[in-house]
């Protein structure tokens, strides 16, 4: 009798239309499909690397290579007297002020116009409502500024000789001019001969900027501060200001305005049109020595925003068929040498022989060593576009949509040694002007190629329409998990007629919630309430930044604390939190939903973050079940369960996640507690969404989920 | 007529300015049949006369041997009577000059400028001896008062090549095509003779000229352009790019080409190498006067100079040394036989002459500054209006005293390093965009004041200066006026206070470009000044999209003039000046003003590249729409739920735990084999052995297909 009770609404489901049918069939199977889907998930996420594709460069008019390199060793000799130069003024007093006016004389010298860009450095500051605007949150100290805390950057233009002046292509070189580096000494050498370069040619289209740009309050700080003045001047100025002006004047032991023949205004700013790419050049010494001089390129800009793949794909290209050098991107290291991934790199390697073997034109050959690296190299890449930070000043470009790379060229060799130097100097100042000249012959701005990418290997890819089958499998049985418990499907053990059963009163292990039912109701508050709180505790660091003099730890433990009693005061609100005990299937179902729109949300605004975030909420949405509930399964699955259940509980948590991670990677001996708290700030700093996503949803999620552990 | 005849035969050109040659040639025809009224584009030119067919069927080398016989006969007289000068005013006369000048950075100006007049039409009819009769047409059938269009390359450098001498002033032009016309006709025919008159000139100069026939490209500016003007029209193309096919058709307005006389200098690839290039026609016509053809060629050239002198200090370094072979690789042999007055003119701006004067070597061109490769025949000075300065100085070389034998080659060595500056405008003008983002921006012009109008206007407290402010916005940048804001100095105006006049066009979807003209007064002790105004970007239909439209949108130059600031020349009244246009036309009054660069204003722009995608989405979402909208109709509720009914008085036999996924397939065989064949098509009764066997067919042609075939 029982079997034909259940026949009878399937019966009736079944002549509904098949759409409908499908759907419930998913839905009545829910546990068997979110297992096979996120094993699927996490199968399809290992198994990027093999689906990397190779670049190409996508926009015909970049034509990189076409034209031989003009740059010569006549200015490789011009960049070493330059750094040589660079090297003398060294020692003497008041280098802060003599370097940018010695970049700005030779600047002026090539034909260039120049001025001075003068810039507070900013404190760091808090503000919940700043999240996606374009620069971080800043707020310029000009009550107590001094002669000695404002930056000078020294920029150049070449107008392009019989260009319209409408673009430009930008060039920046950090440098700190109170302690300056061989490295940055040459770095600025071969952005100068290259700037010199192009000078003279005639096949400038677009105009050049040359940003030396101060790095004394960091590199980021400059290069947004000048973007900022660029894009969005502040005509209003105040009284701050002129002193700066004066103090510039009064302290220079020579004239300010005397390398400036022709202009009357060297502090006048000056503009070059829209902005087509932007290289940030770098040269960095490395510790280990290599066979080949190295191009490391930093792509990654805040909230993983990445500049278009055609730039990149150029700059490998002419790094490596043109100047043979060794291009890197960022990696793991620690996944280099982990058991386990090259285990899966064996795995993998013999499925794609047994695949090749199946269909010769199915190319998926990898070794694994390849997929070691190119595992590593992705899990960097999907960490820092995850993180939303950006890696380098290059980001500052990217939030006013202008592609921008860092370029970080390391020598073989140690730099002291002149032979290699030249030779090293003559490669960089190649690969430059070739990209330079690849971008110049850009007729529209960067758009044939993708945006939307993980790097597995410089010149390997996956796109968007491939990593995201593993985040859509991931995330599929959500919805499905969470409409189960509506269905009415899952109730085996029923017995009773659903016509006269209360749930409230008659509640067994299964519940059964009828269509016209508004027992969800009180689950939604619940949620909405933890939501709440996640709220409060988002926008609790505003706060206690207020207080002045307070170290990291205290910081921590008074957020922990006040979000504590915070979560306590909800509950009181709330009443008894578990005031009828069959609810929490439909508190896991309300949870499941809010989850689902959360990270479909974040995917939308960062697509890593919410890869990785459900790597770890996905589980725990699907594996929830009071601690009470395990009875009727048996005891080793139960086991199981629990140990899972408890893990998820431990690591799900942000703080202890964090903790662990850095415990892993550093030794446990130097966490604190204040770790995170600088961690968080790290993120707000930075504008990252990643923070708005770890409070409103993953920190939300967390606590139904303990809150569903401990139901009784 | 033959003339231009001989001309296409000989020329050896590109195959489509054969055919803007040809348009040419109607044109003439149309207007010898005698048709005074200006005629709509509507209107069909009249068939050409049989004389023309004739010229190219049978008699042209008849007619060829004519002419250069008829050339042979004249020329003696035509020499002999340019060098009479006396009756100049009765009849046609024609004169070539040109003027060089060092610049301040190392660049050399050179200035052609022709003119050509003709006596008004009454008094010599239709025939022309040296008058262009393509330009006489055009006037006499456009009733054009005053042209002028320029084709220019490249940005006029007003800091450091000039911003207040006549030069600049009437000189500087925006870069791209800009074409103004003074029409003598009422207001209500003037936009239709606009849209002939730039069809006309666009076959005539091998330019999209007719661009600016839409309405949304060109403006009526009621006086920031021209002082009080109903009859104006203006209109620029900012992205014309500028080649020999416009130089071309232009020459020939020249009576020798470029065959003899200054203009033979024309050396193509040397003058479009240059930094600026702007070649200009300008025509005057006047009842009394007749009409006075004015074309000029202004090129700023780059001697070579040796990449090796890299500048350690701007004062230590030679300018370069240049001559006219060195500059243009050709040398004068002699003037155009039809020219009566040709003239070489050297100029030293004033900031070099005071240079000279400092070092007290006033008297001549024998300095040791600087060494003059020919001796020049005169030396010209400017009166200064302020005495205490020193004016420029012109030496003239009269080209008639060199011939092929002893050709002129102007140019100087330089022996002592100079540097000088150049006359500024009383302001700095540039214009910028702020904001990034396709949704809105700002458009800001700012002005830096150059000090300079304290010696125009001697710098008292009290006084202030006028400023006018032109600018044609296209409509797809939607300014919203009221926003207008004014920094002086960083310090926000009260609009009101500060705009003396204003008139605003406000742009018309597709239909008007918006127009600002705008009179500002300034405080004189006004360092720099700011106006910035808000804009949205617009949406343009699909088919409204240029093949680049992902390089971004452009909007043509603002004009800024200062109405109080005349430029002129005065020299001593001599009764050789009168012969000499050029220096006539320096003598001349012009208001100071300066362009301001284009700007390129990014567009939202569809994904031209992925149609097959919007087809393919819009066919799925049809597809599911009408699916299901057929199914909601042809569905019978009734019926199914007889149908229902009579399943579920049929006990169930399906076994309960098979596979889950077999268990829907054998369910419905099941069902198939027990239903009734006399139920509707759409029961599962067609799940027969027919529809398997037709499904093994296929299944096996699939398999013989893959591999035969595909493997053929």
């Amino acid at each position: 009798m029982a079997l034909e009770e259940e026949q009878k609404p399937k019966g009736g489901v079944a002549r509904s239309r098949l759409i409908v049918r499908l759907g419930a069939f998913l839905v009545s199977h829910n546990v068997f499909v979110s297992v096979v889907c996120c094993i699927a998930g996490i199968i399809a996420l290992l198994l990027l690397p093999v689906l990397a594709k190779n670049t190409y460069i996508s926009e015909n008019a970049l034509m990189p290579g076409s034209a031989n390199p003009a740059f010569s060793a006549q200015d490789v000799m011009e960049a070493n007297r330059f750094v040589k130069d660079l090297i003398d003024r060294r020692t003497i007093e008041g280098t802060g002020i003599e370097i940018p006016r010695l970049i700005g004389q030779h600047m002026a010298g090539v034909g260039a116009e120049v001025y001075y860009h003068k810039f507070w450095p900013h404190k760091n500051q808090f503000h919940p409502l700043h999240f996606f605007s374009c620069a971080p949150n800043t707020v310029t100290m000009q009550s107590n500024s001094s002669c000695a805390s404002v930056g000078v950057n020294s920029i150049g233009i070449i107008r392009a000789p019989r260009g319209d002046g409408k673009e430009a292509i930008v060039l920046v070189t950090p440098y700190n001019p109170w302690k300056i580096e061989l490295s940055e000494a040459l770095s600025l050498g071969l952005a100068f001969s290259i700037f010199s370069l192009l000078g003279q040619v005639s096949w400038l289209a677009k105009d050049i900027v040359w940003l030396a740009a101060d790095s004394q309050f960091g590199e980021y700080t400059s290069v947004s501060a000048w973007l900022k003045d660029y894009h969005s001047p502040v005509f209003f100025s105040e009284s701050g200001k002129m002193n700066v002006d004066m103090c510039y004047e009064y302290n220079s032991h020579q004239d300010w305005d005397r390398i400036t023949v022709n202009w009357a205004n060297a502090n006048a700013f000056k503009r070059a049109g829209t902005m087509a790419a932007a290289l940030v050049l770098k040269v960095l010494e490395k510790k280990e020595r290599q066979e080949r001089d190295s191009l490391t390129i930093y792509a990654e800009a805040s909230n993983g925003q990445m500049p278009n793949l055609d730039l990149i794909n150029i700059v490998h290209y002419l790094a490596v068929h043109r100047q043979g050098l060794r291009v890197k991107i960022a990696t793991i290291g620690s996944l280099l040498n982990s058991v386990w991934l090259r285990s899966i790199g064996e795995i993998v390697q013999r499925l794609c022989r047994f695949a090749k073997s199946l269909d010769p034109r199915w190319k998926y050959d990898i070794t694994s060593a390849d997929y070691v690296e190119g595992s590593a190299t992705l899990a960097s890449s999907m960490y820092y576009q995850a993180i939303g930070v950006p890696t380098g000043s290059h980001g500052a470009f990217r939030d006013y949509q202008v592609d921008a790379v860092t370029l970080e060229l390391s020598p073989w060799f140690s730099l002291k040694n002149e032979n290699s130097q030249s030779a090293f100097l003559l490669r960089g100042g190649r690969l430059i002007e070739g990209v330079i000249r690849s971008v110049n012959n850009l007729l529209e701005k960067f758009h044939q190629s993708f945006f939307l990418y993980f790097l597995t290997a410089p010149n390997k890819f996956v796109s968007v329409g491939v990593y995201m089958i593993a985040f859509a499998l991931l995330i599929a049985p959500l919805p499905i998990v969470a409409v189960a418990p509506f269905s009415g499907k899952n109730k085996i053990r029923l017995s009773t007629d659903k016509g006269n059963q209360r749930p409230g009163n008659t509640c067994t292990d299964e519940i059964e919630i009828t269509i016209g039912s508004w027992k969800w109701l009180h689950a939604a508050k619940v949620v909405f309430m933890i939501h709440l709180w996640a709220v409060i505790v988002l926008l609790l660091p505003y706060f206690i930044s207020q207080i002045p003099y307070i170290s990291p730890t205290t910081s921590m433990l008074v957020w922990v604390a006040v979000a504590i009693s915070a979560l306590l005061i909800v509950y009181l609100i709330l009443g008894s939190p578990y005031s009828s005990d069959c609810e929490w299937a439909l508190l896991k179902s309300i949870m499941i939903a809010a989850a689902f729109i959360g990270l479909g949300l974040m995917s939308i605004i960062n697509f890593s973050t919410a890869q990785i975030g459900a790597l770890i909420v996905v589980p725990m949405c699907l594996m929830v079940r009071p601690l009470k509930r395990h009875k009727e399964v048996a005891l080793c699955t139960r086991v199981m369960l629990m140990a899972c259940n408890l893990v998820l509980a431990v690591m799900g948590s942000p703080p202890a996640a964090l903790l662990i991670l850095k415990g892993l990677s550093e030794g446990f001996g130097r966490v604190g507690i204040g770790d995170f708290w600088v961690w968080a700030e790290f993120l707000w700093i930075w504008n990252s969404a990643t923070y708005l996503y770890l409070f409103l949803v993953h920190l939300p999620c967390w606590a139904l989920y303990v809150h569903i552990l401990l139901h009784p | 007529m033959y003339m231009y005849a001989c001309m296409h035969v000989s020329m050896h050109l590109k195959p489509y300015m054969n055919r803007c040659q040809a348009l040419i040639m109607l044109r003439l025809t149309t207007s010898n049949g005698g048709s005074d009224a200006p005629y709509t584009a509507a209107d069909t030119p009249p068939p050409p006369p049989p004389l023309l067919m004739a010229t190219h069927l049978h008699r042209s080398a008849a007619l060829l041997l004519l002419l250069i016989l008829s050339h042979v006969l004249v020329r003696p007289v035509l020499a002999s009577g340019g060098h009479d000068g006396g009756g100049g005013a009765e009849e046609e006369e024609f004169s070539e000059e040109l003027l060089l000048k060092p610049l301040s950075d190392r660049k050399v100006l050179a200035h052609f400028h022709f003119q050509s007049t003709a006596l008004p039409s009454a008094t010599n009819g239709r025939h022309h001896r040296l008058f262009p009769k393509a330009i006489a047409q055009l006037v006499e059938k456009f009733q054009i008062k005053e042209m002028e269009l320029s084709f220019t390359q490249g940005r006029w450098n007003y800091e450091n090549w000039g911003g207040s001498d006549p030069m600049s002033s009437t000189n500087a032009k925006p870069p791209g095509v800009e074409l103004w016309t003074l029409f003598d006709l009422p207001v209500t025919q003037v936009d239709a003779t606009w849209k002939n008159l730039t069809h006309s000139l666009s076959g005539l100069f091998c330019a999209s000229i007719n661009f600016l026939e839409s309405s949304t490209a060109y403006s009526a500016p009621r006086w920031g352009f021209h002082p009080n003007s109903d009859n104006l029209r203006y209109g620029a193309l900012p992205r014309e790019a500028v080649c020999t096919e416009n130089l071309t058709p232009w020459l020939k307005l020249l009576p020798c080409r470029d065959k003899a006389g200054l203009a033979s200098l024309l050396d193509r690839p040397s003058i479009y190498k240059g930094y600026y290039h702007s070649q200009r026609l300008r025509i005057v016509s006047t009842k009394v006067t007749g009409i006075v053809l004015e074309q000029t060629l202004t090129v700023v050239l780059q001697p070579n100079v040796k990449r090796n002198n890299p500048v350690s200090s701007t004062e230590g370094s030679l300018q370069p040394n240049w001559s006219m072979s060195a500059v243009f690789k050709k040398k004068i042999t002699g003037q155009c036989v039809l020219a009566k007055a040709s003239r070489v003119f050297l100029e030293l701006e004033e900031g070099l002459v005071a240079e000279l004067e400092k070092r007290v070597f006033r008297d001549s061109w024998s300095n040791p500054l600087f060494e003059l490769s020919a001796m020049p025949d005169r030396e010209i000075k400017e009166i200064n209006a302020l005495q205490d300065q020193s004016g420029s100085i012109l030496y003239e070389f009269k080209v008639a005293n060199y011939n092929e034998y002893e050709p002129l080659d102007v140019g100087m060595m330089w022996k002592v390093p100079l540097v000088w500056s150049c006359p500024h405008a009383p302001f700095h003008v540039s214009r910028f965009l702020m904001g990034s983002g396709n949704e809105r921006g700002s458009l800001a012009i700012s002005l830096q004041s150059t000090q300079s109008h304290e010696q125009f206007l001697g710098g008292s407290d009290a006084c202030t200066l006028q400023v006018v402010v032109f600018q044609v916005v296209p409509w797809y940048v939607k300014v919203y006026h009221h926003t207008l804001q004014i920094f002086i100095d960083g310090k926000p105006q009260t609009v009101s206070d500060v705009i003396e006049k204003l008139q605003v066009t406000p742009s018309e979807d597709k239909l008007l470009p918006g127009t600002l003209e705008l009179m500002l007064r300034f405080p004189c002790s006004m360092h720099s000044a700011t106006l910035t105004l808000d804009f949205d970007k617009g949406f343009l239909h699909i088919d409204e999209y240029p093949p680049d439209a992902n390089q971004g949108f452009d909007i043509p130059s603002a004009l800024v003039s200062f109405p109080g600031f005349q430029s002129s020349r005065s020299y001593h009244e001599d009764d050789s000046l009168k012969n000499s246009p050029l220096l006539l036309k320096f003598q001349e009054k012009h208001v100071m003003r300066s362009y301001t660069e284009v700007l390129l204003v990014p567009l939202t722009t569809p994904d031209f590249s992925m149609p097959y995608n919007v087809i393919t989405f819009t066919c799925t979402v049809l597809a599911l729409y009408f699916g299901s909208l057929l199914n909601v109709l042809r569905r019978r509720i009734g019926e199914e739920e007889r149908e229902l009914k009579s399943k579920a008085a049929r006990p169930g036999l399906i076994p309960l735990l098979l596979a889950k996924l077999s268990s829907k397939l054998k369910g419905r065989t099941d069902e198939s084999s027990q239903s009734s064949p006399s139920l509707s098509s759409s029961s599962p009764s067609i799940l027969g052995p027919k529809l398997l066997f037709k499904v093994i067919l296929i299944a096996v042609l699939a398999v013989f297909w893959n591999y035969y075939l595909n493997n053929g």
